[in-house]
């Protein structure tokens, strides 16, 4: 009974890993810039269902209703307000700086995997083991409201900022 | 023979290429728009490491890391979206290359 929940557990993974990169690939590369919000919302969805799969649902609800739902939204909603032309075909120049930079990155992800590889990851077990965040979201509440309660009530202050900031900064100049 | 589950590096390495290919999109794209979605691919890539962590290490930090890193990216989304809608109104265009006037 347990290979075929290790089974299901290795099809998922690799199904929504290859799905999240086929996502972010075609992200980068689509001239509209509505399919790449579509494809944005795709890799969002697929990195929810690995956190699933790493049994934190908190996470896996808030990414979907914070980061599939509401900032994808407000991408839309700015993209629709906007009227974007296509962007120019890309001269040679602009070509080669390109494939620079890619290379860059790509050597980038190699000194990570080397750095995976090479050493295992260490770092001290901490107290909470699969049992206990079980119930995840009565975990998260006990540390996020008794040691972590100042960083909380910090983020907010930011969450009012920022909507005091977007408001400001839309409003039409009465001249 | 058992299968033995997912061990933490493929899920790490995972995180690598989604951050790499976030990279490589905000170098690439000139629409800042694009930018911004390809900026968000690679935060999301640093939240899948942090649950990674946070379940193979046994810690709660995180889960926490990974909320507030969500918390700060929606904060990060309204402003910046409000800055293209502002840059849209005064140039007409969203294209990073023509936003250059700090130039010398």
């Amino acid at each position: 009974m347990e290979t075929v929940g290790t089974i299901l557990q290795w099809l998922i993974f690799l199904g929504m890993a290859f799905t999240s990169i086929l996502a972010s690939v075609l992200l980068i590369t689509r001239k509209n810039p509505i399919h790449s919000a579509l494809f944005l919302v795709l890799n969002f969805l697929c990195v929810a269902v690995i956190y699933l799969l790493l049994y934190s649902q908190f996470i896996a609800i808030i990414q979907v209703l914070v980061y599939a739902g509401a900032i994808v939204m407000l991408i839309v909603f700015v993209i629709m307000l906007l009227d974007l032309e296509e962007e120019l075909r890309s001269r040679l120049k602009l070509f080669y700086s390109k494939v620079i930079g890619s290379a860059l990155a790509v050597l980038f992800l190699f000194g990570l995997i080397y750095g995976l590889v090479a050493t295992s990851p260490t770092g001290k077990t901490g107290g909470y083991t699969a049992e206990k965040m079980s119930a995840n979201v009565k975990a998260v509440g006990e540390a996020l409201f008794t040691q972590y309660l100042f960083p909380f009530e910090v983020v907010s202050i930011l969450l009012v900022a920022a909507i005091i900031g977007a408001v400001i900064l839309s409003k039409k100049k009465l001249s | 023979m058992t299968i033995p589950p997912v061990p933490p590096a493929f899920y790490l390495v995972l995180s690598g290429i989604l951050f790499t290919i976030g990279v490589i999109g905000a170098l690439t794209r000139r629409n800042a728009i694009v930018v911004f979605m390809c900026i968000e691919l690679m935060l999301n890539s640093v939240n899948l490491s942090f649950i990674t962590f946070s379940r193979f290490l046994q810690s709660i930090e995180g889960v926490l890391f990974a909320f507030f890193v969500i918390a700060v990216a929606a904060a990060e989304a309204s402003v910046g979206l409000a800055i293209f809608v502002m840059l849209y109104r005064s140039r007409e265009t969203i294209n990073v290359d023509e936003v250059n006037l700090l130039k010398w």
